[in-house]
């Protein structure tokens, strides 16, 4: 699926709440999926005596993830050229994230359409969490 | 996240989009409207990270000849089971940033080699973490078929001098 050129314009923008208090059994089924076992996702004995955190905390990749579907959703799955993020802060057990992806930019090259968007998720006190940049393939 | 032999398969790729909470049918069920409208079932954009499950040495899966840094009844005290880099780094090590580049539809039945490579270090001070550690890699994930590029991943990971927790 794609979209058509004409039907995306500079500005425009789609907002979904990616988790609703979000859960640890969700964080470990990232674990599970991803292979990234690090205890400081599951296992909140390590996490609070031994590392020092609060709590034990979402996988950045988890984050990126749910954020990605914003873009797959309104681009296509194969709708991506590009996707990147920074992890501004940690998402903790309880959070709720809401992600909004707004078009930049709508460009041409090579004969090829693309719409060039940010991203970003914030969580319950509107605090960003993840904030980044995508690129998606357009139809002509 | 190197990777000799990083097969895509179907039920792997259902799992990790119910992981990030993603119900989209393109991730799952060849027959729906949304697999057809992208050639068939492709996986999610952020899926090239669960080549973890494929790295052989991966420090961030219990291995059982190993002592595991975890706890069992109560902590075990060690901090890490050693290494992990950044991002998915155990012991301090936190995902800083993470960039894709596409260059065809990760799909079931693939079989995909991942190379990395390490790429510049840098540091930074920080209220929040103290000295800021930063090092970045680059991996490459080619189809083993035909050698061609199918996802650049770059990777930026920090050692923190302290844990970054909520009040900070």
């Amino acid at each position: 699926m794609s979209v058509k050129q004409v039907d995306v314009k500079v500005g425009d923008s789609k907002t979904l709440v990616v988790f609703d208090n979000l859960t640890r059994t969700q964080i470990v089924m990232y674990a599970g999926a991803s292979g990234d076992y690090n205890p400081l996702h599951s296992d909140e004995l390590f996490t609070t005596k031994i590392a020092g955190y609060p709590s034990v905390f979402a996988h950045g990749m988890l984050s990126m993830g749910a954020t990605g579907r914003v873009l797959t959703d309104w681009f296509g799955a194969d709708g991506l050229t590009k996707y990147g993020v920074r992890f501004v802060n940690q998402v903790w057990p309880g959070d709720t994230l809401t992600t909004t992806a707004t078009v930049a930019a709508v460009r041409e090259e090579g004969g090829q359409h693309f719409a060039d968007l940010t991203v970003e998720t914030v969580n319950q006190d509107g605090k960003a969490v993840v904030s980044g940049t995508a690129t998606a393939r357009l139809e002509g | 996240m190197p990777a000799e032999h990083f097969p895509i398969e179907a039920s792997h790729i259902m799992m990790f989009a119910r992981a990030i909470g993603d119900p989209n049918p393109a991730f799952r069920d060849a027959d729906s409207a949304e697999a057809k409208a992208s050639g068939g079932i492709v996986a999610p954009p952020t899926f090239a990270m669960a080549s973890w499950q494929f790295e052989p040495q991966h420090p961030l899966r219990p291995d059982p000849a190993k002592p595991w840094f975890g706890s069992g009844r109560e902590p075990t005290g060690r901090v890490s089971s050693g290494g992990g880099g950044g991002g998915g780094g155990g012991g301090g090590g936190l995902h800083a940033e993470q960039h894709f580049e596409y260059h065809q539809p990760m799909r079931p039945g693939m079989v995909l080699t991942a190379t990395t490579q390490q790429g510049n270090t840098w540091e930074k001070e920080s209220k929040r973490g103290g000295t800021l550690k930063f090092s970045e890699s680059v991996t490459e994930f080619r189809d083993t078929a035909t050698g061609d590029l199918v996802v650049t991943a770059r990777m930026v990971g920090v050692q923190t001098q302290r844990p970054v927790d909520k009040e900070a």
